[in-house]
């Protein structure tokens, strides 16, 4: 297929690009412009304490990763930054996430408002069933914009953000659902681009994909941390070490240790971290 | 978080462990080559042995090779298994090992080399071979000790020998005065003591060596990198308690 000629073709660019950190300096919480602030957060499924008393910064235009092992409330506390887990009815919070100074779980928050804001994208790629411009429209078109001109600068802008554009451009009428599964993660992270939130939270968006495709979501979220605030979720503990420039390692409903990724997964200063980051856990 | 040898049984993997375990023993066997030729080189020269210094010119060669096993082992271990934390610090910390074993590998060649040059002028004049002697037996100690910290995890000794390398360079400086006294003397023997002057130098860098060991050990364990600063700054990095003498302030080049 020619999507697939052209996705090969770009491996050696993505995969250098990917990984050129060279110049990262250690990163210092202090320098940094706070854009989340969590605060004692305490979190139930019904009798079961699933997040104890977590406190946190998420600094601004930066990628924050969480990892642990499973069941350790990582998905949990990421989905509490966008309130996914209202939709749970057992779920009960305590404690503040404070964004840009105001409590998301106040009453009087418009909770799609804060969705719009906070962007979100799942393990598996959730394309609409529709064409890949459509998927891409979508959200602007809910929020009321129909002009052509508008939607098509809107579409092309996100496209070519998720580094998707050259692969599609000449496809865009096409169903979504033809596109291989990392061009589907791809134009999911589109769809949350094209109304500008300023937060967005990955769901393990690579776990589902095959190491290229991999690798160029990777290099995606590099790029994206220009303009965004993201917080990813990762099982795939070398990602997190290559993508983020503050980790959070979670165990058992508990954040354990939290600092900047270069330390963490050199030098951590939890015996748990050390564990886990090297393989003894368990 | 010191990686102690029980720590790595608890790997998940016990492949991993055994490839950890490996690459320690071996860097352990090179040393213990090393050090021997470090002593046999000293000897060789003290009683004139040619045959003991052409023993110790030639296993330089295994440790060459070892140098290059072991730095081939943690190209792979790297490769294959994306070590992070403690381990990649020993890894890392094993192949700087390996290759300053190796140069303390090349330096015992080169003194080995020069007394054989010495033993085939045929002239028995002994210049400098006190200073030789003394010098040599504090950096085989030195040498031996930093592979015993290395096999301990001990930070302890590590910041010892650091320290004891200040004493070694110290020595060398004098001796090399009184040398080149010697050599005003009597000028007959100007190319004898310049053979012992190029052993002296050896021999100082074997302490170099033997200190720069020592730092990557402390890298391994703690976690920082304390090359390029002064004993005081190692000590402190390594929370020892003991009280500052005027010498912690030394920088070695």
């Amino acid at each position: 297929m020619n999507s697939q000629a052209s996705e090969t073709t770009n491996i050696s660019i993505s995969a250098s690009q990917a990984r050129d950190n060279s110049d990262r300096m250690p990163m210092r919480m202090e320098d940094e412009k706070i854009k989340i602030h969590v605060n004692d957060l305490n979190l139930y499924y019904g009798n079961d304490q699933a997040l104890k008393g977590i406190n946190m910064l998420i600094p601004e235009k930066r990628v924050t990763a969480f990892i642990g092992p499973s069941g350790c409330g990582k998905s949990t506390l990421l989905r509490c930054f966008n309130r996914m887990n209202d939709l749970v009815d057992i779920c009960r919070i305590e404690g503040q996430i404070l964004m840009d100074g105001e409590n998301i779980y106040d009453r009087n928050v418009d909770v799609a408002e804060l969705r719009r804001n906070v962007g979100m994208v799942f393990q598996k790629p959730n394309p609409f069933p529709k064409s890949i411009y459509e998927n891409v429209a979508y959200g602007l078109r809910l929020q009321g914009v129909n002009s052509k001109r508008v939607l098509d600068e809107v579409v092309e802008r996100s496209l070519r953000a998720a580094a998707l554009w050259d692969e599609v451009k000449d496809r865009l009428d096409d169903n979504a659902f033809g596109m291989s599964g990392g061009q589907q993660q791809r134009l999911v992270i589109a769809r949350a681009v094209a109304i500008e939130p300023e937060v967005i939270l990955l769901d393990e968006p690579a776990s589902a994909l095959d190491p290229i495709s991999t690798l160029k979501i990777e290099e995606l979220i590099n790029e994206l941390k220009n303009e965004y605030t993201i917080v990813i979720v990762t099982h795939n503990m070398q990602q997190a070490a290559r993508v983020s420039d503050y980790t959070a390692f979670m165990y058992m409903g508990d954040l354990i240790e939290f600092g900047d990724t270069d330390t963490l997964f050199t030098k951590p200063e939890k015996q748990q971290t050390e564990d886990y980051i090297t393989g003894r856990y368990g | 978080m010191a990686p102690t040898n029980d720590s790595f049984s608890k790997h998940i993997s016990n492949q991993f462990n055994i490839e950890l375990e490996q690459i320690r023993t071996q860097m352990l066997s090179m040393g213990g080559i090393v050090e021997r030729q470090v002593s046999d080189s000293i000897e060789a020269l003290m009683n004139g042995n040619v045959e003991l210094a052409e023993q110790a010119r030639l296993s330089d060669k295994t440790a060459n090779q070892m140098e290059i096993d072991i730095d081939q082992q943690c190209t792979k271990i790297i490769a294959l298994r994306q070590p992070a934390a403690s381990d990649l610090r020993l890894i890392i910390s094993i192949s700087r090992a390996a290759s300053d074993l190796e140069r303390i590998g090349d330096e015992s060649g080169r003194i080995a080399k020069h007394a054989i040059e010495i033993a085939n002028t045929g002239m028995n004049t002994r210049f400098g071979y006190q200073e030789v002697r003394h010098i040599g037996t504090i950096v085989t100690e030195m040498v031996r000790d930093v592979l015993n910290a290395f096999s301990r995890g001990d930070l302890e000794m590590a910041y010892k020998i650091a320290k004891r390398d200040r004493e070694v360079d110290d020595e060398y400086r004098s001796a090399t005065r009184s040398l080149v006294t010697y050599m005003m003397e009597d000028p007959r023997s100007i190319s004898v003591i310049l053979n012992v002057m190029w052993i002296l130098r050896s021999l100082e860098r074997i302490g170099d060596h033997a200190r720069s060991i020592a730092i990557h050990l402390i890298y391994q364990v703690s976690g920082e990198d304390v090359r390029h600063k002064s004993l005081r700054e190692i000590k402190e990095a390594i929370h020892d308690a003991s009280p500052d003498d005027e010498s912690d302030n030394y920088q070695s080049e």
